[in-house]
């Protein structure tokens, strides 16, 4: 697979702003490092959202002016980040608390890999000479109600990432709801991947090619188009 | 006269002892108490087990304990962050070992030592490779794991503000860890930005109570690691 015959699909940002434009008004939500970030900068109008970082904050901001901010107002990448009015602090048990006790509504999160079940790696590629890292990765999937995955479809070289099995160190078992690609938005179904949506210019060929497990078409959907 | 005040961050560190299980606050450098952790490299105590979110970053804080070879095991969530070279090298040379805890169960590791609750269970870490190794138990259909509670002989944290009984109040996000530390350490040793008399921190807005602090020693303007880090500091 090459990268010529790859097609485009939607950019970082157009993915961020089309996960965004799910998560209903008022909901508590955690975003993960990278792609997941951006989705920050999309909020649908009229909706309010309220963003936790798992280091200490509801109610976050957006990032500072660069060489502005605080070295002790960070976000869980340990960047800088501002704390909006109605905001609150909290220690880590508290923060964890609200995670792990099912208090918040949703999580965006990138991946490694997602299989057809919903497993989700997102931590380690298990190769022999990494430092293993897991941060709250398998506390947000574990106590989160809704979790949503960004990532591209395939990887750098081409590979499916959305596969029938999981090669990679889990993060937790059944816990993906919807995964938004550069190509499609994809539901975790009971049956396998479900195609809720193609972004533009791409044809349900185009991202079953790029799947490693099959894709169930949006018109097979038993839930009616959603 | 409770007066929990002591005159340095060396006086507050004496009787740290070789093979100590020592927590240490912060998350990155937001809360981590730097002078404290330089003037554990001063006193020199070995074989340590350390706790903490990371392993730092640059040659300054953790990261200059880490290096110089005071840290015979890391209990962490994420041991890899941008600048942290020191840990990744004696991590793969085998001369540091690494206890790798989900962020949520290190906290509430945490949280539960300090609280005299010896064990709990977690849906955290099920079905993966972190599970390995411990108790599980079904509760209403759910598969659980077993962890537990992390307690520690010394814990060293960071706060904005401190009265002599011990009373604290952080700042923003660098609070993460260090108000459960302080429940989990036989002795919890506070660096303060500010001393304030008793009576001038509210009551009401006391996050940290005395109970839980042994020593403080106030470091006004503390330094700021990645300020360190940019300008290519090692310690000592």
């Amino acid at each position: 697979m090459s990268d010529i015959t790859r097609p485009s699909g939607l950019t970082r940002d157009q993915m961020a702003e089309r996960a965004a434009r799910d998560i209903p008004d008022g909901s508590y939500v955690n975003l993960g490092i990278g792609i997941p970030e951006l989705v920050a900068s999309h909020v649908p109008k009229g909706r309010e959202f309220i963003y936790h970082t798992e280091n200490g904050l509801l109610g976050m901001g957006p990032s500072p002016a660069p060489g502005e901010g605080e070295p002790e107002l960070i976000n869980a990448g340990k960047k800088r980040v501002t704390a909006l009015p109605g905001a609150a602090y909290f220690h880590h048990a508290d923060s964890f608390t609200m995670i792990r006790g099912g208090h918040l509504d949703l999580c965006v999160l990138g991946a490694l890999q997602v299989s057809e079940r919903g497993d989700l790696a997102n931590w380690s590629t298990g190769a022999k000479d990494a430092i293993p890292a897991v941060g709250g990765a398998m506390d947000l999937v574990a106590g989160v109600k809704t979790i949503f995955v960004i990532t591209q479809h395939v990887t750098r070289d081409g590979k499916p990432k959305l596969v029938a099995e999981c090669t990679y160190p889990l993060t937790s078992r059944r816990v993906v709801d919807r995964i938004y690609t550069d190509l499609a938005v994809i539901d975790v179904t009971d049956d396998g991947f479900q195609l809720v949506e193609l972004s533009p210019g791409v044809s349900y060929e185009d991202v079953a090619e790029y799947t490693g497990a099959p894709l169930r078409r949006i018109e097979d959907d038993p839930r009616g188009r959603s | 006269m409770i007066d929990k005040t002591v005159d340095s961050p060396a006086a507050a560190l004496v009787d740290i002892q070789d093979g100590a299980t020592v927590m240490i606050g912060g998350f990155g450098e937001a809360g981590s108490p730097i002078e404290l952790i330089h003037a554990l490299i001063d006193q020199g105590a070995r074989n340590l087990t350390v706790v903490n979110n990371n392993t730092g970053s640059g040659e300054v804080g953790l990261a200059a304990l880490i290096k110089n070879g005071q840290v015979a095991k890391m209990i962490c969530s994420y041991p890899r962050t941008t600048n942290s070279r020191v840990f990744p090298e004696l991590y793969r040379s085998g001369r540091v070992k690494l206890e790798l805890v989900p962020q949520g169960t290190l906290a509430e590791r945490i949280r539960a030592g300090g609280a005299g609750i010896p064990a709990f269970y977690t849906a955290t870490s099920v079905g993966t490779p972190l599970e390995e190794g411990k108790e599980k138990r079904n509760f209403d259909g759910t598969d659980y794991v077993m962890e537990r509670g992390l307690v520690a002989d010394f814990s060293l944290i960071k706060c904005r503000t401190a009265d002599i009984h011990g009373n604290l109040v952080y700042n923003k996000t660098a609070r993460n860890f260090a108000p459960l530390m302080a429940t989990a350490g036989k002795v919890t040793i506070v660096q303060a930005d500010k001393l304030v008399p008793l009576g001038e921190i509210d009551p009401e807005c006391v996050v940290t109570a005395g109970i839980f602090v042994n020593r403080i020693v106030e470091v006004r303007e503390p330094l700021q690691e990645s300020e360190l880090v940019a300008q290519g500091v090692s310690y000592p």
